[in-house]
């Protein structure tokens, strides 16, 4: 399967490790994988609060370069640029004098064409019954998935029907193997982008995060957005400063714990970059043949 | 020729400070046709009454014009006034001067010229008006009433003790409703079950009723006086009158995991089962879906233990066919499940419930016979949440109206439970407490200040489960936005009531007009609030809007007086403004070409195929004919006819074309 890839600025940063993982683990689930040429900044968080027209533009400006390269579906891994490509496409939809104003500005055409798929919704296709079956490895961990505010809303945006209680990344940690447990925080914020300006937020939001998880005896934390990844990672000692408690709970993006099924090596899946150290294994799925001679209880 | 006369009122100053009305009448004299015309300050008044009398007797008027109010207002009255002098009451019209014309504009020459006009209109169209006639139709002194909660309960004892038949059917094995799963009722705190099962075993015992429970309305056909409806009786599984009730049946059955539709899911019940103790008819029923003989063909261990002989697994549905003349409507209402809640664990979590399930826990019949104990374990909960406005008033849920009953029943449920747990601590999150009625102010009052319950003005984000208990996260708006977090034992939410299942489907067979909700219509929500717009067919009870149970046996009582009004004749008598099909002498007999695209048209089925036939019987020619008995005059067909063969009697296409030439002209 051909698809777009829009990497985002935190791909060539803070989230180098999931640029790495995801690279690493698309040609073995049949991924053909095309960065869109000439792309540029979404907006991010700053964007949409200080100018409408520059929250859209920005945007549109990678869907008609998407479209220019006749690009019918593109994923796009960072939560949040996601969130402003797929509000984008919906908002220009709705009406044609916006379309037309940003057009304008853009100097490019867009029609519309493009699909905007987060990392779930293409990992849930292409994770196949058979693309399964040639994964050496499982990955039998118990864990807890954050999806975190961006990746499952709004409503008219994320094509998610449980906004409050979503399943995908669970769904997905089943089919490699892992156990994903029930917990509280699933979309709970995290402190976003206050991880610049005010990191006692940042900890107290997110220390309830890694509260629940460790309670709840989960082994790692699985997120799909570099922001969720760099405050509960990255932020770990903010986190333990501002709750006065310690945590030793790592957190993996959903790219790396498929990685770790496949049996790719930490420094291929970029684990080695994380604050928390994160020293999960897989599990073959070959069982160790007993010696010659010893029964085995079957 | 004709000769009017034009009276025209000033309404005291309502019409007479904006338009001139001695104008108005002067003007109108000169117009041809006018016989006479006058101003009067109140016409209504007896001396306006008996001037115009007077003036037609002096006269010798063929037709009047009253320029007064709204025809809704005094129609009626001016029409007496005619028809008492011996002028057919369908010659009188009424020129609306006052919301039409004086209340809409300031004085001025031109406000005045615009109720000249509105005169002159009306002039024309007397001219050629024609005498009508009231009809009159049979009535089959037989009420129908569907659904057995307490408002069918109440319309069918009303209706029968006056003296008349009923026919009560309810959709479930019992009749009683949502009021006999109540623990005790607001504000007086009186067992549901006892004043509710004394009414049931009325409606058993009254020779005027006929009880179809298990039953459903298939169809409605007919008009108002004369309906036919066809009753599905489903299956019991049982023959009624050998059954003795004594239960054997029940707990001889093996299968007995079954939620409990009565107990709310929360307690178990066989596959044959009586739904309650009190029932009416105390009578089992089978659930086919269940009962192992009809999944896999084996088992009958009801059969061999009935002492009574009375099992009949081979029973089939019956339609039964009864003549009614009207119609109560009382099928009720539904609250929403847990499950409708994300924020609040999609009903995932056992011990988060709905007020409707608390009720359940707290009835001496219910589950844990009246004792409050949590769902998942049995514990007693020592710290209970009650959530109101759980769905009602929220938009993004798509439930924007108030349900009404909710603010009253959370402040019983949290009342109730710290009179069972005294070391309990009950919290109430609400957005706003509407207890309006009398007593129901001083009730919430009691609970906030009698017994201690903790009333926090905020909304709920989020309940999720956390080492055994219920943490509740949400906002005290009245301590300056304070989040506030509650480990709880158990989370009640007060969900919104909305219209029963089959609610859309029941009003398409009645041809009754419904809301966006699936909450049946009333014909006019202030002055015809038990009426729908489908004559003969009358509401009662929550099936309009969630509402409580003084609410409910009050429009019950409403509606069964409506009933009993249209029986107190043998006839009705009806408006004559209907459509009609013009027929015609011979050879043409009518210019109606059966096309039929009126019956398509007609929203009330009024329209019918009539053959007209030659003196052998042979069938010259098929027309529309209009039955004057289910026409509510609305005059779509009129615009549908595409030969214009049917005309909206006083107010034909020739009247009200004459109307809009004189405005041209």
């Amino acid at each position: 399967m051909k698809i777009g890839l829009y990497p985002g600025c935190s791909f060539e940063g803070s989230a180098r490790e999931y640029a790495e993982s995801l690279h690493a683990i698309a040609p073995r689930l049949g991924l053909e994988l095309e960065e869109i040429e000439g792309w540029n900044c979404c907006g991010a968080s700053s964007a949409h609060v200080m100018d409408r027209k520059l929250s859209l533009a920005l945007p549109a400006s990678i869907l008609a370069r998407a479209e220019q390269r006749k690009i019918n579906e593109m994923v796009v891994p960072c939560a949040a640029c996601f969130n402003r490509l797929a509000s984008t496409k919906v908002e220009l939809g709705q009406s044609e004098a916006i379309r037309q104003e940003i057009t304008a500005l853009l100097e490019m055409p867009y029609a519309g064409t493009t699909a905007v798929r987060n990392i779930l919704e293409v990992l849930v296709t292409v994770l196949t019954p058979e693309v399964l079956k040639s994964f050496p490895d499982t990955f039998p961990h118990k864990v807890v998935c954050y999806y975190g505010c961006l990746l499952v809303r709004p409503k008219s945006v994320a094509h998610e029907e449980r906004i409050e209680d979503p399943t995908q990344m669970d769904e997905l940690m089943k089919r490699i193997g892992a156990k994903p447990l029930e917990w509280a925080m699933k979309t709970e914020c995290c402190g976003a982008s206050f991880s610049i300006t005010r990191t006692d937020i940042v900890g107290r939001l997110s220390g309830r995060i890694l509260e629940d998880a460790t309670e709840r005896g989960a082994e790692a934390i699985i997120v799909a957005c570099p922001m969720c990844h760099s405050n509960l990672d990255m932020r770990r000692k903010d986190i333990e400063h501002t709750t006065g408690k310690k945590f030793t709970i790592p957190i993996l993006y959903i790219t790396q714990a498929i990685g770790i099924a496949l049996g790719l090596t930490p420094t291929q899946l970029g684990l080695q970059r994380h604050f928390v150290p994160a020293a999960l294994e897989g599990k073959s799925k070959v069982q160790p043949k007993p010696p010659v001679g010893v029964k085995v209880a079957v | 020729m004709s000769r009017v006369g034009v009276f025209v009122c000033h309404c005291g100053e309502n019409i007479g400070s904006t338009v001139d009305c001695e104008k108005v009448s002067k003007t109108c004299a000169s117009i041809p046709g006018v016989a006479c015309s006058v101003d009067y300050k109140y016409m209504c008044s007896d001396p306006g009454q008996n001037l115009i009398r007077a003036a037609i007797k002096e006269n010798n008027l063929t037709g009047v014009v009253v320029a007064a109010c709204s025809p809704r207002m005094h129609e009626p009255t001016f029409r007496k006034t005619c028809a008492a002098v011996g002028l057919n009451p369908y010659m009188c019209e009424m020129a609306n001067l006052r919301e039409q014309c004086s209340w809409v504009h300031t004085g001025s020459d031109a406000t005045t010229e615009k109720a000249i006009d509105l005169v002159s209109m009306m002039v024309e169209k007397v001219k050629r008006n024609k005498p009508l006639y009231s009809i009159k139709v049979p009535v089959t002194r037989t009420a129908l009433v569907i659904g057995g909660g307490i408002a069918g309960i109440q319309a069918a004892l009303d209706i029968a003790n006056a003296g008349q038949k009923v026919v009560l059917v309810e959709r479930e094995a019992s009749i009683g409703g949502h009021m006999s799963q109540l623990s005790e009722t607001f504000p007086t705190l009186d067992c549901s079950q006892c004043i509710l099962t004394p009414r049931m075993v009325e409606v058993a015992q009254s020779p005027n009723i006929t009880l179809y429970t298990y039953s459903e309305v298939e169809s409605l056909t007919g008009f108002i006086g004369n309906f036919t409806a066809r009753i599905r009786k489903k299956a019991r599984g049982i023959d009624e009158k050998a059954c003795t009730g004594c239960g054997d049946c029940s707990t001889a059955c093996p299968i007995k995991k079954n939620p409990s539709e009565f107990n709310v899911g929360l307690g178990m019940r066989s596959a044959i089962y009586i739904p309650f103790p009190q029932a009416v008819p105390n009578k089992p029923v089978i659930d086919r879906a269940r009962c192992s003989y009809y999944l896999r063909g084996k088992c009958q261990f009801c059969v061999t233990k009935c002492p009574a002989n009375a099992i009949r697994l081979e029973q089939e549905d019956e339609l039964i066919d009864i003549s009614v003349g009207s119609v109560v409507v009382s099928t009720g209402f539904n609250v929403v499940d847990t499950s409708f809640f994300p924020e609040y664990g999609y009903g995932k979590y056992k011990d988060v419930i709905s007020g409707l399930q608390f009720e359940r826990l707290l009835s001496a019949s219910g589950p844990t016979l009246g004792e409050v104990k949590r769902p998942s374990d049995g514990q007693v909960p020592k710290k209970i949440v009650f959530i109101a406005c759980a769905g009602s008033r929220d938009p993004a849920k798509g439930i924007e109206y108030c349900s009404k009953i909710c603010c009253m029943y959370t402040a019983k449920h949290a009342m109730l439970y710290k009179h069972k747990v005294h070391d309990g601590d009950a919290y109430v999150f609400y957005m706003d407490i509407r207890a309006g009625g009398k007593g129901y102010d001083e009730f919430v009052r009691r609970a906030i200040e009698e017994d201690d319950v903790n009333y926090v003005r905020g909304r709920v984000s989020r309940v999720y489960e956390r080492k055994g208990k219920l943490v509740v996260r949400g906002v005290d708006t009245l301590l300056g936005a304070q989040q506030m977090e509650i480990e709880a034992d158990m989370v009640v939410l007060a969900t919104a009531g909305v219209a029963n299942a089959g609610a859309e489907e029941l009003a398409q067979k009645l041809h009754v007009s419904y809301d966006s909700h699936h909450f049946f219509a009333e014909a006019h929500p202030k002055l015809r609030p038990v009426e729908t717009n489908t004559a003969g067919i009358f509401l009662a009870g929550a099936c309009q809007s969630p509402k409580d149970i003084p609410d409910s046996v009050s429009q019950a009582s409403a509606a069964a007086s409506k009933v009993l009004g249209m029986f107190s004749s043998d006839e009705l008598t009806r408006e004559p403004v209907i459509a009609v099909v013009n027929r015609s002498a011979p050879p043409v007999y009518s210019t109606c070409v059966g096309c039929f695209m009126c019956q398509s048209a007609c929203p009330f089925q009024a329209i019918e195929r009539d053959e007209i036939k030659a003196r052998d019987g042979r069938v010259i020619k098929t027309v529309a004919k209009v039955n004057p008995g289910l026409c509510q005059g609305c005059g779509t067909c009129v615009a549908f006819c595409r030969s214009k063969s049917i005309d909206l009697q006083g107010f034909s296409n020739e009247q009200v074309y004459a109307e809009v030439m004189e405005l041209m002209s």
